[in-house]
């Protein structure tokens, strides 16, 4: 792993590199000329599957065992839809490539709908992304002219269709089932599996859903070989059979306190550390690191001593996150209060819940209205243990909830109470020092549930207690934010 | 076209703009799946979805107006009470951006154009949006203003972009 070659990266600082002129220059679509003319679908779906590739939109799944899924005897249409609503904070990388080198992307999506027989591919774009649109339709337009997309693709009989469809800001539309929903016209609520959509997705035909990044990876798997990309990454421990290893090249997304923020290619099983080190330049100004989030808020943070975790798909795991998410490495200097990652993350989850599932929908405002009171110096040191409690019960590791969102903000809630406890413990303390209720002004009177409207301030389901014309008094004020 | 683009008695979906609806149609086998892009369409042109244009788009779309309200109603994008902004503001907060002052730039914001997250400026000139991540974690804060993202981003280059804005749309800068 001495030296490392970015492939998905390498065209992004050329001038006009999302042009098929560049691309085509530096190589593109001669994979696509090659196995179209020499390899047959079958040979494709081997070259992939001896190469171990796992998606690269969070869940890590085998690329090629989710093809291998597809009804074999199915009158068809297949489908194919790929993933670009990449929504997850923290994490752009999608945009990056789509913006910089969206020929490489169609070439792998060309290639693998090759090899499995699709013959319309939809790209769910998230909205934002305008320029990635704009280029990604503009690169669309180009290959249909060179005859990449199109009927008979270079006089092969193989046909292929993309179409670019827009979302409309949801967070949601990245979850599979989703953004299956949302593509039909529906209110964009995930469907429960099984049936999986390789067996009934799109339209109620078999659908393969990939993320883009995974896409992109097939084209080089094609044009360097299965060994070249099992070269790369960390192979799975000896220990444990179920572990399909960590191949490739993938793309980390650094944001947040550090000197250097922007997309790096780097080997799978990359030390944390060495990536906010030596690729972002090291923490601004001059702090130390207090946490840094793995892979997209959903994953859970590291503390500042688990910076030697492997950033491949199981180190996370061994760390006590959900796992490496999307890449997207947000780091946390020392002087940001663990508070606000929660208010942050449950404040993102809360407003993206779908609403279809009950411990989502109101276990997270529940917990961020929770966050919220000890934000603002009313905490009481119960409070963790009733949002560790919501942490552990909400999502699909727990089996409450149908998709998979839902355990984002369980992961994040579950991190920073069991890796900061300390932190949020000395917190309330010092914002909180009488610990159990707000303190009363004198000459309040207290009055039960269901008196008179008119003097209740606020929440009368939850509060039992009634304050006419309080006034909320800081303790202590926080320091420091 | 079909039969029901030809009929006369739609008030806001112009011919052109079913003309335009109608070009997704080969795209999707069916019909409703056009829902997302057709919606995109006229919001673009009136500046918020109204009822009388989701009527109209469930006939044109063969489908029930409910079932386009299930959908008008659940994305953040789509607005239903009253048109848009010239400009819209699109403040991020998530978590890349609240650490480099995300949330103290939507709280300037929101003071010099004297409205909060969500409202429009009196003028119809801007709307503010407070935005959960737009994906620019490398430009943090950052600011998206309609579809052309800005950042990252300072007090003075909110002054300078909302100047230069007001320029654009013809009102003086210094207000």
């Amino acid at each position: 792993m001495t030296e490392f070659e970015p492939v998905l990266l390498a065209n992004k600082d050329k001038d006009r590199s999302w042009t098929i002129q560049v691309y085509e220059g530096s190589g593109g679509y001669a994979t696509l000329r090659h196995v179209l003319k020499e390899k047959s679908p079958e040979e494709v779906r081997k070259a992939v599957d001896s190469a171990r590739l796992r998606g690269r939109g969070g869940a890590g799944f085998l690329t090629a065992l989710k093809w291998s899924f597809l009804p074999k005897d199915h009158p068809g249409p297949f489908y194919m839809c790929v993933n670009a609503d990449e929504s997850e904070p923290g994490t752009f990388c999608n945009r990056v490539q789509l913006e910089c080198d969206p020929h490489q992307v169609l070439e792998g999506i060309i290639l693998s709908c090759y090899a499995t027989g699709v013959q319309r591919a939809y790209i769910y774009l998230r909205y934002e992304y305008h320029l990635a649109f704009k280029r990604l339709t503009e690169a669309i337009k180009e290959a249909y002219d060179k005859n990449f997309l199109g009927r008979n693709i270079r006089g092969h009989d193989f046909s292929l269709d993309i179409y670019v469809h827009r979302g409309a800001g949801a967070y949601i539309c990245g979850e599979e089932t989703g953004l299956l929903s949302s593509l039909e016209g529906r209110r964009p609520y995930p469907r429960s599996k099984p049936p999986y959509p390789t067996v009934r997705g799109l339209f109620g035909k078999p659908t393969i859903i990939n993320n883009v990044e995974t896409l992109a990876c097939v084209r080089h798997i094609l044009e360097r070989g299965p060994e070249w990309f099992r070269s790369i990454g960390t192979p799975p421990p000896p220990d444990d059979p179920q572990d399909p290893g960590s191949f490739g090249p993938k793309i980390f997304c650094l944001s947040g306190h550090v000197n250097r923020p922007g997309v790096y290619e780097l080997p799978l099983g990359i030390p944390c550390g060495e990536v906010i080190e030596r690729y972002g330049g090291g923490v601004w100004k001059g702090r130390r690191v207090k946490a840094v989030v793995v892979g997209g808020i959903s994953t859970g943070l590291l503390s500042a001593s688990e910076l030697e975790t492997p950033l491949d798909f199981s180190g996370p795991i061994r760390a006590g996150c959900l796992g490496l998410g999307t890449g997207g490495v947000v780091v946390l200097d020392e002087t940001f209060p663990i508070v606000e990652v929660m208010y942050n993350g449950c404040r993102f989850f809360a407003h993206e819940s779908c609403g279809q599932c009950t411990p989502c929908r109101e276990g997270v405002p529940y917990a961020l209205e929770v966050i919220e009171r000890i934000r603002r110096g009313e905490g009481r040191l119960v409070d963790l243990d009733t949002l560790s409690e919501i942490g552990q019960a909400i999502g699909i590791t727990p089996g409450t909830t149908i998709c998979g969102l839902a355990d984002g903000a369980a992961w994040v809630i579950r991190t920073c109470v069991s890796k900061f406890r300390e932190e949020l413990e000395d917190h309330i303390r010092r914002t909180n020092p009488q610990g159990y209720r707000r303190r009363l002004p004198p000459g309040t009177i207290v009055l039960p549930q269901g008196a008179p409207a008119g003097i209740v301030t606020r929440k009368v389901q939850t509060q039992w207690t009634i304050y006419p014309n309080y006034q909320l008094e800081m303790i202590n004020k926080p320091t420091g934010n | 076209m079909t039969a029901e683009v030809q009929t006369a008695d739609y008030e806001l979906l112009g011919p052109e703009l079913r003309q335009e609806i109608a070009k997704y149609f080969p795209r999707y086998p069916e019909r409703r799946a056009v829902l997302l892009p057709a919606l995109h369409l006229v919001q673009e042109q009136l500046g918020y979805i109204p009822q009388q244009a989701i009527a109209e788009l469930a006939r044109f779309l063969e489908i029930h107006p409910a079932e386009i309200a299930d959908v008008v109603s659940f994305y953040s994008f789509f607005r239903r009470d009253r048109p848009l902004g010239k400009f819209r503001l699109w403040v991020c907060r998530s978590l890349s951006c609240a650490c480099r002052g995300g949330e103290s730039l939507l709280a300037y914001v929101s003071q010099k154009l004297g409205i909060a997250p969500g409202q429009t400026t009196p003028d119809g000139l801007f709307t503010l949006e407070a935005a959960e991540c737009l994906g620019a974690c490398d430009f943090a804060p950052a600011i998206m203003v309609n579809d052309t993202l800005h950042g990252p981003m300072t007090f003075e280059m909110v002054d300078e972009l909302l100047a230069s804005l007001r320029k654009e749309a013809g009102q003086s800068p210094g207000v």
